[in-house]
């Protein structure tokens, strides 16, 4: 059966041959907390063989205890691997399992069924080339087997196998199966699949698991594990273009310059022409390298190091691929996206993709809807919550090389980082890219920003002044300017209640409107100081992460962050607009200090205390830093 | 039809993958090298992803000192051989306090002289991520794990708050003193290892091969008696058997198994044909219920 135990007794080193030509299947289990999931991994488990006597005796006294088999032995638990969750009898992870075949190795992602892990099913859905979804064919296709269906199409899974379990306590109806499987592909019309493939089963009798059951007689279709076994997943990663992502630039010595990553997709001989795809510049391939030899081709899948018969400029990030079929390069582009985090998404905010080898800042600029996972409605929103998928346009700091992911399943998939706490908050897949990317070219001018700022004798920067309310932010950049006025500086404030009453009046307070408020407020400082001027930005900005915004926009040494540190106590105590005693009232919502948070600048480059110096003394110091910065002298262009 | 990569060739590629994905992500990387058949197809596989260069990173061995002797000469040579450059660290604190396994039971040993060693090793090092030869396979606990796994300032793995992992994109990034445990042979089960081991000729310790060695039966484990450290109960006398090891770790701790596989095909053959799992040989995950995993919480790898 799966392990041909005569061959491996009598004649090893013939099954060893045998072996070599194994191939790799991976496939995800879907299926809700009771559809008998665990029982039917467990299963095949047992009976490919890879349940050893110690394992099987902890599963006989385990299935005494915990078990819910009355005794009998529970395939379920040998999978589920956290002790919490194996006492509350769910899984609550992905976890991998393993088994094999005579023909296949099979690596077997177990993701929860319950409502609020869908980002665990994504993340089992990615690296697989197979979905099975189970139904318990007492209820039908459930709320469940929609969401399922959904995100493992949406991960672009071809191949699905309908596993209708439970067969047996339906007494093996044959006209039930039928409606179910009716049922399902009317439902999975509308995703991309190409091939359903529907299974009766019992996964608890072993009925249609490995051996055709005598209680189907009217099913002729395979046994689940001979599916399995034989099904053709895509071999098209190999008949797309060849595509080599970048990961590390191999230089032993001065004579040798490889070029090292795994082939996403095609094939690459000697010779073959190639270019860079953000440089253009192009060369030949020269030898492909391995430990084992040079090789005379390289498919899809291989972990290569090319060598290439110019020296042109490559680094890790950079995609290699055909000059006929170069892959799209863009900044802007739309994609669809799955948030994995309990901290919403939010438009605007800057975030960190990595796409590959390639790492950028990006920003989801526009989300254009939501899709309810249940129904596939297409639903307005602002932001996106845990688990919930939608559709956003992405804008990223530096253009990045892909191919839309339903053409090239292995390209055009990104992650998406949190900049502050590193947390991978959401995933996504590239639908196209937006062509205003490579039409709106930044219009470069003759004058520019350093003529401009040289012109009035000082560097343009951003004084950005970031405080609770009533901390005195407005007072001291007002006498901060004067003072810069007074010494022939040429600058501009911005100032966040005058802001609101134009530019930003269609903006509330809740989270993604402070996002885009500052985005807003950024974008106009930064036009400010490419005009050559100092520009006094004063806001409550109460966010880290918003305050980096607004630094991101410009370089290095433009941003002077001026924290204006007054305690809340003598903020509130102040109250010059009467709006804390508002917010202890009850009511003003989202109140900074009160019922919304204040990050503290950590590394603001100037730090003002108004409760134990005057306005008048802030300003001053403020000054003197400016001169120690050298904003103040003349500044001559670097050109 | 362009014919697939075999299994064990999909297998190689994706390792290779994430030991350059680590080498270019991370300042300081290193190799926690056990002298294990897991590390020996870890170093071929690093071996491989920069030829023709060398591994850009060091190996660290974390020596308990209750290894068996032949391992250490393995490493040796190995070191030699390869010239690859070698950290070996052993919790002095432990050895000044006597820790041993006889004297102060496995698991304070093990936490001692291992977990604990290894935290210092990491801590003395400043190394921000360390790969380790780790399978999914091997334990339930293993199965949840990350190929890229958090570890917080003070080493610790939190179970319920793995950053999710798709395709084969990594999240690299960590703060200051944060780190990564990498672990490129994930996906791979005991006979993969075997296989590839067999398939490309790799150098294992002779240890893993049936020979006539002293052991004792305790507990239902046969103990090697590899030094004069080991004492001896009343009435235990060393009996020469032909055993040999499925694991490798402190010899006090590691049971041997009676067998006359002396060549790479007869172990395979074996394993194949019994029916225990490789870390029943591991006294460490005996110790209680579900052990493996509070141990990983605490830093083991």
């Amino acid at each position: 059966m799966a392990h041909q135990s005569d061959l491996i007794a009598e004649d090893i080193l013939g099954y060893l041959k045998s072996q070599e030509e194994k191939s790799l299947l991976r496939f995800i289990t879907c299926g809700s907390v009771d559809d008998g999931k665990s029982t039917l991994i467990g299963r095949l488990l047992w009976d490919s063989k890879l349940i050893f006597e110690d394992q099987l005796a902890a599963l006989e006294s385990d299935s005494r205890k915990v078990g819910t088999q009355g005794g009998e032995i529970d395939f379920a638990l040998l999978l589920d691997g956290l002790q919490a969750e194996r006492e509350q009898g769910i899984t609550i992870d992905v976890a991998y399992r393993f088994f094999s075949t005579d023909k296949r190795k099979f690596i077997v992602a177990d993701t929860p069924g319950h409502e609020q892990y869908t980002r665990n099913m994504a993340t089992g859905a990615s690296t697989a080339d197979v979905a099975v979804i189970l139904i318990d064919a007492r209820k039908g296709i459930l709320t469940q087997t929609r969401r399922h269906s959904f995100i493992t199409s949406l991960l672009g899974i071809k191949h699905v196998v309908l596993a209708v379990n439970k067969m047996d306590l339906i007494d093996y109806d044959r006209t039930k199966f039928d409606e179910i499987v009716a049922a399902y592909q009317e439902f999975a019309a509308q995703l991309n699949y190409s091939s359903i493939t529907a299974i009766p089963l019992s996964a608890l009798r072993g009925d249609n698991m490995i051996e055709a059951s005598a209680n189907t007689p009217w099913y002729s279709g395979p046994t689940l594990l001979a599916h399995l076994e034989t099904v053709q997943v895509e071999q098209d990663a190999i008949n797309k273009p060849f595509r080599l992502p970048v990961q590390w630039v191999n230089r032993p010595n001065l004579d040798f310059r490889g070029f090292s990553g795994t082939i996403s997709s095609g094939r690459v001989k000697p010779g073959d022409e190639i270019v860079v795809t953000a440089s253009g510049q192009t060369s030949k391939v020269k030898d492909i390298v391995t430990f084992d030899g040079n090789l005379e081709e390289a498919i899809a899948g291989q972990a290569i190091t090319l060598t290439l018969e110019d020296e042109i400029d490559i680094s890790r990030g950079d995609v290699l691929a055909p000059v006929e079929a170069k892959p799209d390069f863009a900044d802007q582009f739309e994609a669809r996206i799955i948030w994995m985090h309990e901290d919403h998404l939010l438009p605007g905010r800057p975030y960190i993709i990595k796409m590959g080898a390639q790492v950028t800042n990006a920003q989801i600029s526009d989300l254009k809807y939501k899709v309810n996972v249940n129904t596939l409605e297409h639903v307005a929103g602002k932001t996106l919550e845990l688990n919930e998928v939608g559709i956003a346009n992405i804008s990223t700091d530096k253009a990045l090389a892909f191919d839309p992911y339903d053409d090239n399943r292995h390209s055009g998939r990104f992650i998406i980082i949190d900049r502050f706490t590193n947390a991978t908050v959401g995933a996504g897949m590239v639908n196209h890219s937006l062509r205003r990317a490579t039409n709106i070219k930044w219009q470069e001018m003759d004058i520019n920003k350093q003529a401009r700022a040289y012109q009035k004798g000082q560097k343009s920067v951003i004084l950005w002044f970031t405080g609770l309310s009533g901390a005195g932010k407005s007072t001291v950049a007002n006498l901060v300017e004067k003072k810069l006025h007074a010494l022939g500086k040429h600058t501009y404030t911005l100032d966040g209640d005058n802001v609101r009453h134009g530019l930003n009046k269609d903006l509330g307070f809740t989270d993604a409107d402070r996002v885009e408020n500052i985005r807003r407020v950024g974008e106009t400082a930064k036009l400010f100081v490419d005009a050559g001027v100092i520009t006094l930005v004063s806001f409550i900005s109460p966010f880290r992460s918003e305050r980096q915004l607004a630094r991101s926009l410009v370089g290095k040494d433009e941003f002077i962050e001026v924290f204006i540190d007054t305690p809340l106590e003598v903020c509130e105590q102040r109250d010059v607009k009467g709006l804390y005693k508002k917010a202890r009232a009850g009511e003003i919502a989202n109140f900074t200090g009160i019922s919304s948070p204040y990050e503290r600048p950590e590394n603001a480059e100037i730090v003002v205390n108004t409760s134990d110096q005057s306005a008048e003394e802030a300003a001053e110091a403020i000054v003197a830093k400016l001169e120690e910065f050298g904003v103040l002298g003349a500044w001559y262009p670097e050109i | 039809m362009q014919p697939n990569l075999t299994h064990l060739r999909q297998l190689e590629a994706e390792s290779i993958h994430i030991i350059r994905e680590v080498a270019a992500s991370f300042e300081r990387p290193v190799m926690l090298y056990s002298i294990g058949k897991d590390s020996s197809v870890l170093l071929h596989l690093a071996r491989k992803a920069f030829y023709p260069a060398p591994p850009p990173f060091p190996l660290m061995h974390v020596d308990t000192t209750w290894k068996f002797r032949e391992m250490i000469e393995f490493r040796d040579r190995m070191a030699a051989e390869y010239g690859f450059d070698l950290i070996v660290h052993i919790n002095q604190d432990g050895v000044e306090r006597g820790i041993g396994p006889f004297t102060h039971g496995s698991s304070l040993h093990t936490d001692v002289m291992k977990t604990e060693s290894l935290k210092q090793a990491l801590n003395k090092y400043k190394f921000d991520a360390a790969f380790g030869g780790a399978r999914r396979d091997e334990e339930k606990a293993r199965a949840k794990e990350r190929v890229f796994s958090f570890r917080t300032e003070t080493h610790r793995w939190d179970p319920k708050n793995q950053r999710p992992e798709l395709w084969d994109i990594y999240n690299a990034r960590i703060n200051k003193g944060e780190s990564i445990r990498a672990f490129p042979i994930s996906n791979w089960t005991e006979l993969d290892i075997w296989q590839y081991i067999y398939l490309e000729q790799i150098p294992i310790v002779p240890l893993y091969y049936s020979a006539k060695r002293p052991v004792v039966e305790r507990d239902g484990m046969l103990i090697m008696v590899d030094d004069d450290r080991m004492p001896l109960n009343p009435g235990e006398k060393p009996e020469m058997k032909s055993v040999r090891f499925r694991t490798l770790g402190c010899y006090p701790l590691t049971g041997a198994v009676e067998s006359e596989a002396a060549t790479l095909p007869d172990i395979i053959q074996e394993m194949l044909l019994t029916r225990s799992s490789e870390r029943q040989g591991r006294m460490i995950d005996h110790d209680q219920a579900g052990s493996m995993e509070k141990k990983k919480q605490e830093g083991y790898f």
